[in-house]
């Protein structure tokens, strides 16, 4: 059901976009774009939780991408807000849980959100084809990122390093699934602050929301645990998508008329995942999101070099 | 709205304090945003740039389109808010601004506590997420 209301408007809105773009004109009424967006994010949002990614992930691509006429720079700016939005909303519970925890984020989102604005303001600066080719390339390597990367539940840190040591950075939650407390500490935390300018950059340049890499580096690279990662990392783009944001605000790159129609789709449709998620089947929602951004990365990929 | 299950052992004062803020902060955010945009959209208030012409230059990269509809950089939104599409701004901009708010929130009881070094890492991201918000650099076309 979900792919064929997702195929209608792909056709749909994909020949508005073709006839606006040959002709120059705008010729479909503005509302019908705005709730084409709204549908299609909607959409979007139920298969993000369901495949257990962001929903800027999907959003710039695919809207970027395929279905609407609307410049790179506004997609961008919108899917900024949507991961932005989905992280401020998440926040609160993620902190009060111990979920996410504030020693851990505070360091590395400091340099993630300086890289951000680095990143925006490049991405504004080049030009459309070349943050279009790079857009493709990221996403095909997010793609073989989903594809090949494995996650560990409670990855073995036998010694905390000296920084994070220093830094206090290690923490306790409760477990309800094993129903016990989990002690956890982390090592490795120089290279992931490297790590951290390099997601930076690419999440500001182009407004994915990070979540993708933040939780391999949180998880696989420093040693959290993999619930301390992924509520963490989900923390943390509210502080680094904060700094791009403003960038792209600043330079006129928000238009109402595409952010606020997106955020609310997205938002109502993660509601509607977390009600689906039980019923769904997780590795089989998965893979079509693989394939989506798979097509999404190479459609990006081929605009960017022109064809 | 959410009850949150939460405890000391579990989450600092400062962790608590945050989500405090953070939580009140975006809720305002999120219906002011609701509200404003169904004041543009369904025209009760003016915009700046009609709909249809909205329509017809989205498909311009970010600075030409500022120079076809003679739209605002920076902070200059500010002398349109009275403007349908500007109005949505104030919703966008509390979205934008709540963590800098939740940073100054928590930086007194991180000096209370006597921790240098993340006192000094807090006050490092106000200034980076105030830098971003002034449009110093992020004012200006391509």
């Amino acid at each position: 059901m979900l792919g064929l209301a997702g195929l209608l408007i792909f056709m749909a809105t994909d020949g508005f976009a073709a006839e606006s773009v040959t002709t120059g004109v705008a010729t479909t009424p503005w509302w019908v774009w705005a709730a084409a967006l709204f549908v299609t994010s909607f959409l979007l949002g139920i298969v993000a939780v369901l495949g257990g990614v962001g929903g800027g992930v999907l959003f710039v691509p695919i809207v970027g991408g395929f279905f609407f006429p609307f410049h790179l720079d506004f997609v961008r700016g919108a899917g900024l807000l949507v991961a932005l939005a989905g992280a401020l909303a998440a926040g609160p519970g993620l902190l009060k849980s111990g979920m996410a925890n504030l020693r851990l984020a505070m360091p590395l989102a400091l340099i993630a959100s300086a890289s951000a604005i680095v990143g925006a303001m490049m991405g504004l600066a080049l030009p459309t084809n070349v943050v279009q080719t790079s857009l493709g390339v990221t996403i095909l390597g997010i793609v073989a990122l989903m594809w090949s990367a494995k996650k560990s539940e409670q990855p073995d840190v036998p010694k905390a390093d000296s920084l994070s040591s220093a830094l206090e950075i290690h923490g306790l939650y409760f477990d309800a699934a094993k129903n016990q407390e989990i002690d956890w500490k982390v090592h490795r935390t120089p290279i992931g602050l490297f790590m951290f300018i390099i997601i930076g950059i690419m999440a500001g340049m182009f407004g994915l929301g990070a979540g993708w890499a933040n939780v391999p580096v949180l998880n696989l690279l420093m040693g959290a645990p993999l619930k301390v990662s992924v509520a963490t990392s989900k923390f943390m783009l509210s502080i680094v998508d904060t700094s791009a944001a403003w960038v792209y605000l600043n330079k006129g790159a928000v238009l109402a008329l595409i952010a606020v129609p997106s955020i609310l789709g997205i938002m109502l449709g993660s509601l509607v995942g977390v009600r689906l998620l039980r019923k769904a089947n997780a590795s089989m929602v998965r893979k079509v999101v693989i394939g989506m951004l798979l097509l999404a990365g190479s459609r990006a990929l081929m605009k960017g070099l022109g064809y | 709205m959410a009850d949150y299950a939460h405890d000391p052992k579990y989450a600092s004062e400062e962790q608590v304090a945050y989500a405090t803020i953070l939580d009140l902060g975006w809720k305002i955010g999120f219906v002011l945003m609701v509200i404003f945009f169904g004041l543009y959209v369904f025209g009760v208030l003016p915009a700046h740039v009609s709909m249809e012409q909205l329509a017809q230059y989205w498909v311009l990269p970010a600075d030409q389109y500022l120079k076809a509809v003679n739209g605002p950089t920076g902070w200059d939104w500010v002398a349109l808010v009275h403007k349908g599409d500007y109005l949505n701004y104030v919703g966008i901009s509390i979205l934008a601004g709540i963590t800098v708010i939740c940073y100054a929130k928590v930086l007194p009881l991180f000096l209370k506590n006597g921790d240098k070094v993340y006192t000094a890492i807090m006050v490092a991201e106000i200034l980076v997420l105030v830098l971003a918000a002034s449009g110093i650099l992020g004012g200006g076309a391509h």
